[in-house]
């Protein structure tokens, strides 16, 4: 037998244009917390859906109590002993506690010595086992709806443990907790380990890792960093190796001036508790303002706020002095303000529709004639303009906007945009999921749009993005705006400080 | 490179595009010519009046369909305004009137009034789904039953009849008559109308353009500033619409009314739409292809009627049909993932 409970060495995973995993490696001491850090997009959740089975891996092996194991899909990891609590926790609300944690695996019995029909009794009497041993005392019959976020994480946890399983992933499990239930966490966490569990814990939070991790790995760009021992650690030396990686020239040179303020937001406050709240920013003229932060800043709700996709309770967003009122995105629209929103395909493409339909939907009243009908002349010219004007790779503007690659999609919808002439422009990770070159090309638009006196705002989860295409970065922590950086002075640390900075509560 | 097609190939991608309008009309050739007067000027023009009121009621749903809704509300609307009609344009002296107080009204009128009223149901429909955000098929399910029991209501359950000379005679308006034949029912150029119309709006204007952005992806389409909701709300409102010129249609062909008409005409006209090529997964659909749809039912119906079957298998061919259709059409999506 290896000293390790599980070993992953040389995964790689390739996705289409981008490669999530470079021979990263992972290796797991039985009853022992070990952090799995790195920025976003760094590979950690792909490595864990490797790990899982939820991805298959392209190189790459796993040795679990010492064996070599292929896992090919989730089922096939609960009964090898791997749990996993994801991030965004998939519960069926509309049942009881004691289903969700039995669910695809209900205790059986005979009735009437011959029909099998689940076991209700065992289930609930299981279910209250294993409810008391994370430390709660629900009613195993309540619906899971009832309960609180981080209720249903413990519950999910139960399921982990009532699998009893060898190794147990938490992806993020106090993203969404309160101090005192980051605390309950810990206990249960302390209880598996002593039980012998293996556990692999991905969290942001430093202080955490510090405090309840044994040893970390840390990943950068798919790649295996390092593992170190917990002890002695400091969150300065995480950080440096979380970050360190070369800048290269991958930007255009910024020619933009800021100008003056012309949009201004104060006190804004969602209606959702847990987001955003008070948020002032500036922005002037022909400035890109980064914005910067973890998953879970809120960084998303709060431009969606701004757009009207999302409501908010205080709050006034003025431009050139005068407010603005935004309830819906037809609102901002007509005032001036674009949005491209995070999500392509929830949110921005019109899957089936033509490239045309999508790059003139937002302004079709400029094209009609007569004030009724569309011209499709026109319609056809704006698209032959930003097809020229970005370099939009498409056979036809009535192909099918699907058809086509991310970055075409993204330059696509930047047109639809445009067209609007709008003043602010809101770009939410405008380069996810796109190749190099076509990155470099939407930077050298965002940069044009500046320098003709386009105020921008880009939120961005690559810190050398952000570093590399702002004139000042606004970082949030946890719904808060946690501090400004001039886009010169910013580094990838001094980022990460204020990113990290969460409310002591 | 490009990927040179022959012409069989190309007749052999139109032939597995359309399996059904294939196949009906290879059985149309063979009953045509086994069986006498299949291909007749009659027979076609019972086949353009047949397809005009399905036609109407197909455009109607078809804004519902493309937006990843739908209306089972449309044949009991359709009948409502086809004893609405009924009752409007009975004569001043014909014995069983139903409101004897009512003067003798114009039938262009009379037709304003209907519309109207499909214009103000199709618009509680429109707000019940997009405000109350009650799901489309529970809601006109609803809508359904109400306007049926609406309809037995103050009709008694009677069937209406006695109509004015001058709308009769609307109706039995012909032109083009050839030799033996006629002529052709000129309310069939309602469908030709319509069907101008619902392309141009499809085709040409922001409503029509919406339409298909809010069935190809809701959450862009709002974020792209197109109020939903109330675009919604239209759609419904133009498909009330629809009903009730076909519900006058109805009357007027048939020189009566009751309650009872246009029972699953809705079925049909979704039934017409699929096979037309409108996708159940939205943002998909021409005016074209809804006339094909609802012409191959049509044609289904009569073949069966030429080759002498139970007018009663009909349900039946027509059910077969229907899911073929939209197997193919879902496979059509499925094979691309």
């Amino acid at each position: 037998m290896s000293e390790y409970r599980l070993e992953m060495r040389g995964v790689c995973k390739s996705f289409p244009g981008v490669k999530a995993l470079d021979h990263a490696q992972l290796c797991l001491h039985p009853g022992k917390v070990h952090a799995l850090m790195g920025e976003n997009g760094a590979g950690k959740s792909t490595l864990m859906k490797c790990m899982f089975g939820i991805y298959s891996m392209d190189e790459g092996e796993i040795i679990y109590e010492g064996q070599k194991v292929t896992i090919k899909d989730p089922l096939e990891a609960l009964k090898m002993g791997i749990a996993m609590v994801h991030q965004e926790l998939q519960p069926i609300p509309a049942r009881t506690i004691g289903e969700n944690i039995f669910l695809g695996r209900y205790p059986m019995k005979k009735f009437l010595g011959f029909i099998p029909v689940v076991d209700h009794e065992k289930m609930y009497a299981d279910t209250a086992e294993l409810l008391k041993k994370v430390r709660m005392d629900f009613d195993p019959k309540q619906m899971l709806g009832e309960l609180s976020v981080s209720q249903m994480q413990s519950v999910e946890i139960a399921k982990a443990v009532s699998a009893n399983c060898k190794v147990l992933i938490l992806d993020e499990p106090t993203s969404s907790l309160t101090s005192n239930e980051v605390e309950a966490l810990f206990r249960i966490i302390e209880d598996l380990k002593a039980d012998g569990v293996a556990i692999v814990y991905i969290s942001h939070k430093m202080d955490e890792i510090l405090r309840i991790s044994d040893e970390v790995t840390i990943m950068r760009d798919g790649q295996y960093i390092g593992t170190w021992d917990c002890a002695g650690l400091t969150t300065d030396f995480i950080i440096s190796k979380m970050v360190g990686r070369e800048l290269t020239n991958l930007y255009p040179e910024r020619h933009n001036v800021p100008g003056d303020v012309v949009f201004e937001v104060e006190n804004f406050t969602s209606i959702n508790p847990k987001s955003f709240r008070n948020v002032n920013f500036q922005l002037r003229k022909g400035e890109i303002l980064g914005v910067g932060g973890l998953v879970g800043a809120q960084r998303t709700e709060l431009m969606e706020g701004l757009f009207g996709i999302r409501s908010h309770t205080t709050g006034t967003i003025k431009y050139q002095g005068k407010e603005l009122t935004i309830s819906r995105p037809k609102d901002a629209i007509d005032q001036g303000v674009a949005m491209l929103t995070e999500d392509r395909r929830a949110t921005g493409i019109l899957g089936v529709l033509s490239i045309a339909d999508n790059i003139s939907v937002a302004s079709l009243k400029k094209y009609l004639d007569f004030g009724v009908m569309i011209n499709d002349k026109k319609v056809e010219e704006l698209v032959q303009e930003n097809v020229k004007k970005m370099n939009i790779k498409t056979p036809s503007s009535k192909t099918q906007i699907q058809s086509l690659s991310g970055g075409n999609q993204q330059k696509v919808l930047i047109g639809r945009w445009l067209a609007n002439n709008p003043d602010v422009l809101i770009l939410d990770e405008p380069t996810r999921g796109i190749d190099v070159g076509a990155k470099y090309e939407i930077y050298c638009i965002i940069e044009e749009l500046a320098r003709a006196g386009k105020s921008i705002i880009m939120i961005s989860s690559e810190m050398a993005e952000l570093i590399g295409m702002s004139d000042r970065i606004m970082v949030m922590c946890d719904g808060r705006v946690t501090g400004f950086i001039d886009g010169k002075d910013a580094t990838q640390e001094n980022i990460m400080e204020l990113a990290t900075q969460f409310e002591k509560v | 490179m490009k990927t040179q097609t022959s012409i069989p190939q190309k007749i052999w991608a139109v032939i597995k595009g359309n399996p059904i309008v294939i196949m009906l009309a290879v059985l149309s050739l063979v009953v045509g010519c086994t069986i006498d007067k299949f291909f007749s000027l009659d027979n076609l023009n019972n086949l353009m009046c047949n397809t005009t009121v399905r036609f109407l009621i197909a455009l109607g749903v078809s804004g519902c369909l493309i937006t990843k809704g739908t209306d089972l509300s449309a044949g009991r609307q359709a009948a409502l305004a086809a004893t609405l009609t009924g009752v409007m344009v009975q004569r001043a002296d014909y014995a069983s009137r139903m409101f004897s107080w009512m003067p003798e009204m114009n039938m262009w009128v009379v037709l304003l009034i209907v519309l109207a009223l499909g214009a103000i149901i199709g618009t509680i429909t429109g707000v019940i789904v997009s405000y109350l955000n009650v799901p489309p098929f529970i809601a006109t399910l609803g809508i359904q039953t109400i306007v049926y029991g609406i309809n037995l209501i103050y009709t008694n359950a009677q069937p209406i009849g006695g109509f004015t000379d001058s709308f009769k005679a609307f109706f039995n308006w012909k032109f083009l008559p050839i030799g033996d034949f006629k002529g052709f029912n000129g309310y069939i150029l309602f469908a030709l109308l319509f069907g101008l119309l619902f392309w141009f709006m499809y085709n040409k204007t922001t409503h029509g353009k919406y339409i298909y952005a809010i069935g190809g992806n809701e959450n862009a389409a709002e974020v792209s500033g197109v109020n939903v909701r109330s675009r919604k709300t239209l759609i419904y409102m133009t498909a009330g619409v629809m009903y009730a010129f076909a519900g006058f249609l109805m009357t007027g062909k048939s020189g009566g009314a009751s309650a009872s008409m246009g029972v699953s005409y809705e079925l049909e006209a979704i039934a017409g739409c699929t096979i037309g090529g409108v996708s159940t997964t939205g943002g998909i659909g021409t005016v074209g292809g809804i006339l094909i749809g609802v012409l191959v039912f049509e044609l289904l119906k009569i073949i069966l009627q030429f080759v002498g079957a139970d007018p009663n298998f009909n349900y039946i061919v027509q059910g077969l049909v229907v899911i073929t259709a939209v197997a193919m059409d879902i496979r059509k999506y499925v094979a691309k993932k």
